[in-house]
């Protein structure tokens, strides 16, 4: 049984996009690998130029949310991104664009931010995540 | 990263956030061999639980926490 993490990346505002860099980080340091699958919002997130100015937060939190980015960036919390590209150097860390998301959006793979790996489809993405280990939905 | 009189290799991972001194000590000890000793500095509180149960995990040895003020100090011993 493979010893994964498989996230579905659906959200795509910051709040969201930090546990799943935390969270791929824990795995990697567990000796885990981890599978990112960035569909619909979560795609978006991924566009070229996206990950370094998208300050969208859930709007649910009115007001926690700009609070909460505010702290973040007087702590110098590093971003969602720079959390990534680390625990990508640092272990077995694959991102896919959803494939569906891809076409419906139009997307050439100049599109999207270089930390993409490439296009799969859901039943590819499920057969790995079905491989064993941990599934999260975010 | 730079040693200390003791050779010890220390990761100064103060400011940084959960999980960011774990990671920090994960990368210094890839790079450290058999037998070396590293410290990694953190101010984060989750690293009080986080970093003595991964040192565990990984098979290596915890040779102690100081407490320093408003940060702990993990020394740690590589042992494979």
């Amino acid at each position: 049984m493979a010893d994964r993490l498989s996230l579905v990346v659906f959200s795509g505002t910051v709040d969201k996009l930090y546990p799943v860099a935390i969270m791929a980080s824990g795995a990697v340091a567990l000796g885990q690998d981890v599978e990112i699958f960035a569909t619909f919002y979560g795609l978006e997130a991924f566009r070229k130029g996206s990950p370094q100015k998208n300050m969208k937060m859930d709007v649910n939190y009115p007001e926690i949310g700009p609070m909460m980015m505010k702290v973040m960036m007087a702590k110098k919390m590093p971003s969602w991104y720079d959390m990534l590209v680390k625990v990508k150097e640092m272990g077995n860390v694959k991102i896919h664009a959803c494939a569906t998301t891809y076409d419906l959006m139009d997307m050439k793979k100049e599109d999207l931010d270089p930390i993409v790996d490439d296009v799969i489809g859901v039943t590819e993405f499920l057969s790995r995540a079905g491989e064993g280990g941990i599934t999260l939905f975010l | 990263m730079a040693a200390s009189a003791s050779q010890r290799i220390i990761l100064d991972a103060r400011g940084s956030f959960c999980p960011g001194p774990l990671m920090e000590l994960i990368r210094g000890i890839r790079q450290a061999k058999a037998g070396e000793e590293l410290e990694v500095w953190s101010s984060d509180q989750g690293s009080r639980k986080d970093i003595p149960f991964w040192i565990q995990k990984a098979g290596h040895q915890l040779l102690g926490v100081v407490e320093e003020q408003g940060y702990a100090r993990f020394i740690v011993k590589k042992l494979k």
